[in-house]
């Protein structure tokens, strides 16, 4: 039993990990070719056109993983967790089906015509359907989260005797207090990573002296919205999703933020340090005192609980990758808004484009904002354990009661495999259309 | 409200094995009647440009059966484990070699992933046919050995074959002999149908050998029709008492001996869109009659201990029910607009549009 759950976890962090690289890019993509095409049809230059070609292609390679590396997702809630998936179908069930006939319908019939339909559509129309395959990418979010918001901070179901939960309040699911919050930062996060890889794309075009013009507006483009969306992660919509979790899960709000013993006077704030587990204690702390409580509560004194007032059974199973992952997203957000700030000034002073090293830094920096936000993923989900439905459901008690260990791990190497092998055509793939850079095409 | 989601899943279902059918079988055709390059390339487009917005009604299924028929769906998709997870490889197979084709011009690149989008295709519509046997046969519900249950009454574990090989066996595996006639049967329609879809959307060079090859595929489907029909019975005995109760259902029936007898006549046919009908009756009729026999049952059992799983047992409650009902109308509504839009914007022959992004 012990390697069964260890295996389906395993398994189902390692795919949505492999999954989520997709659709953040395309969720914050879509939104940036969108005002490329709108620019298009405001000032009739040509080069935004091109460049909301261009990024459509990325797009597509990017959507066709995501789909596919999806699919499985929805599969597993059958296959690895059956009795989780019979216990909330009922609820769940509502969100997920919903994502599918809503958003993901919505994405895929207008992402073929935004592709294929430029000639037959002319360009108003083509700018619409770009706006669906926008809107369908930001409502798949909306649902995907409505989902883990309710496992997260459930709402609006009752639990019948046999453990099953019902649901009783169908909007209730769509006012969770914890799904707004959530969602704005998600969306936000992912525009930083469309933002950062515009930019990157940019900086790569300035860097090697070919598509210099493309270079410019993708740099430009990059950064002002890196700059506004790397900023709007942090404040307002960091700060909120913090609040939420210290006051529905004050628990792991405790682990992520390395309290292991409340403090009567006000908490500190810790900015670097090693989770002892043996010793309960922070290593090699660096902490700024009443930070915390005051980000939180708005008060300098006041309490917050640490790790020592929760039973064992109560606090995350893995506090120290808890902590890591929130500190690692909250100090590469940091990061992302000095560099975007020092590099929106050098623009502004019209000196970004022969600033070398910052070109470099900006090209190189691509993979940080996917660690970001996967470690962003990561610490509402360990924050969540040990439950699946926090609070009311175990994780031990949701696996498929049918299905061995052994068929577990044979189909969790199997997917690593596959997907190694999907990770590497994805990246010849992405490589060759950049080297072959935007075309001008001329109809 | 249990029976209206079970139409609604149904008719998703059905239009997802149209459509999506089109191309598993467009897939099979090119595994083996392509012979020129050029007639590679058209097939590969007649799918690649469509599959992704015909996957979607998969994803909807899925979704619809989670929220409807929860405890089916964590039944079923435990009890399958390995055939299921076999079969989301192959999916992903068939997508990225119907992608990545087009993506370099040297020929051993084309013929990895050619060979990558049939074989798979193949695969599916075989594994897709075997489910639908499995689920018309019945499984051991509760993994009874010797008189006792081994998980809880509603969970199996089926696992590829029993050494029997026999429906007929206590604890039928995933393959036997039944589940393969089935599954052969669904291999055929959708070549018949890909092949349909193919002379519809294409010029292709092959047009007129596939009317032969349809008119022979169609042969063979008669025969493998007869002869399921036959051992149908034996392995549910009752499999027919739902006709004889209610006597409409075998309008389902009729739509599959429409759509076989048709495609009889198929080289006289005027349009091709006509052949595509007769071979969406096919698709239509079978997966119909197929529940319509079962029907309020969704997994019959094959030992005394268990009760069959119904839509009555397995579903969810009748407020989620009935609230999903009006969000599901809405969002059929859209459905419809979309595909026309789509359809429309997309329809005539595509050998001329780009493919490859």
């Amino acid at each position: 039993m012990e390697d069964m759950i260890f295996y389906d976890r395993l398994q189902f962090a390692f795919t949505i990990t492999f999954h989520y690289i997709f659709p953040q890019l395309t969720m914050g993509l879509s939104l940036m070719i969108v005002y490329f095409k709108y620019r298009y049809l405001r000032n009739k230059i040509e080069k935004y056109n091109d460049a909301a070609k261009f990024f459509m292609k990325i797009f597509a390679i990017n959507f066709t993983m995501g789909v596919v590396t999806g699919i499985p997702l929805e599969f597993q809630f059958g296959t690895n967790w059956a009795k989780f998936s019979e216990l909330t179908g009922g609820i769940i069930g509502q969100t997920l089906a919903m994502e599918g006939m809503f958003s993901f319908f919505l994405e895929s019939s207008f992402l073929a015509l935004f592709i294929f339909g430029e000639k037959l559509m002319g360009q108003k129309l083509h700018l619409l359907t770009g706006f669906l395959v926008f809107l369908g990418s930001w409502a798949s979010g909306w649902f995907i989260l409505a989902t883990n918001a309710w496992m997260q901070h459930p709402v609006g179901y009752e639990i019948l005797d046999n453990g099953k939960f019902v649901l009783q309040n169908f909007s209730a699911l769509f006012s969770n207090p914890w799904l707004l919050p959530a969602f704005l930062h998600n969306q936000l996060a992912s525009v930083v990573t469309s933002s950062f890889v515009v930019a990157s794309i940019g900086a790569f075009y300035v860097l090697r002296n070919k598509q210099t013009e493309y270079g410019q507006l993708f740099l430009k483009t990059g950064v002002i919205f890196g700059l506004v969306s790397s900023i709007l992660v942090a404040f307002p919509t960091g700060d909120w999703n913090a609040k939420n979790v210290a006051k529905y899960q004050p628990a792991a709000f405790a682990a992520m933020e390395g309290i292991f013993e409340t403090e009567e006077a006000g908490a500190e704030i810790v900015l670097v340090g090693q989770p002892n587990m043996v010793e309960k204690k922070l290593d090699n702390k660096i902490a700024v005192p009443n930070i915390l409580s005051f980000l939180t509560h708005q008060e300098w004194d006041r309490q917050i609980p640490g790790m020592d007032q929760f039973k064992q059974e109560e606090l995350p199973d893995n506090i120290p990758a808890l902590y890591y992952s929130y500190h690692i997203m909250v100090g590469l957000g940091t990061i992302f808004i000095c560099l975007m700030a020092l590099a929106a000034f050098l623009l502004w002073r019209k000196k970004l484009y022969v600033a070398k090293p910052l070109l470099w830094a900006i090209m190189f920096i691509v993979p940080f904002p996917y660690i970001a936000n996967l470690t962003g993923w990561y610490t509402a989900e360990l924050g969540r354990q040990p439950y699946l439905v926090y609070g009311l459901l175990r994780t031990t008690e949701g696996v498929s009661p049918s299905v061995s260990s052994g068929n577990t791990l044979f189909t969790l190497l199997g997917f690593v495999a596959l997907y190694m092998l999907l990770g590497l055509l994805f990246l010849v793939l992405v490589g060759k259309t950049i080297n072959e850079g935007p075309k001008h095409q001329t109809h | 409200m249990e029976t209206f989601w079970f139409i609604a899943i149904s008719i998703v279902l059905v239009i997802f094995f149209i459509l999506d059918g089109y191309d598993f079988g467009a897939g099979i055709i090119h595994l083996f009647f392509a012979k020129t390059e050029k007639d590679k390339e058209v097939i590969t487009k007649s799918a690649g440009l469509f599959w992704d917005s015909n996957e979607v009604w998969l994803v909807a299924a899925g979704g619809m059966l989670f929220m409807a028929f929860p405890t089916f769906y964590a039944s079923v998709f435990s009890g399958f484990y390995l055939p299921l997870i076999i079969v989301l490889w192959l999916i992903i197979f068939r997508a990225i070699g119907l992608e990545l084709r087009g993506q370099f011009k040297f020929q051993m690149w084309k013929d990895i992933w050619d060979k990558s989008f049939g074989l798979s295709s193949l695969l599916l519509a075989l594994f897709f046919g075997i489910a639908l046997g499995n689920i018309v046969r019945g499984v051991n519900l509760g993994g009874v050995e010797n008189g006792e249950s081994a998980y809880e009454g509603h969970y199996f574990f089926l696992p590829l074959w029993d050494s029997s090989f026999s429906p007929l066996s206590k604890t039928p595996g995933i393959i036997d002999w039944f589940t393969i006639i089935i599954g052969l049967i669904a291999v055929v329609t959708l070549a018949i149908h890909g092949a349909n879809w193919i002379i519809l959307k294409t010029n292709s060079s092959i047009n007129s050998y596939l009317k032969n090859i349809i008119f022979k595929l169609n042969i063979s489907l008669a025969v493998l029709t007869i002869i399921s029909l036959a051992v149908w019975n034996m392995v549910n005995p009752n499999s027919f008492n739902n006709f004889g109760h209610k006597p409409y259902l075998l309008i389902f029936p009729c739509i599959y001996l429409a759509g076989l007898i048709g495609l009889f006549f198929i080289k006289k046919l005027k349009k091709d869109i006509h052949a595509f009908t007769l071979s969406t009756l096919l698709i239509v009729g079978g997966i119909t009659s197929s529940l319509a026999s079962l029907f309020p049952v969704i997994l019959p059992s094959v030992n005394t201990i268990h009760e069959p799983l119904t839509i009555y047992n397995t579903s969810a409650s009748e407020y989620g029910l009935s609230v999903a009902m009006n969000w599901a109308l809405i969002g059929f509504i859209l459905l419809i607009i979309y595909a026309i839009v789509q359809k429309r914007l997309m329809a005539g022959k595509i050998d001329h549009m780009d493919y490859g992004h």
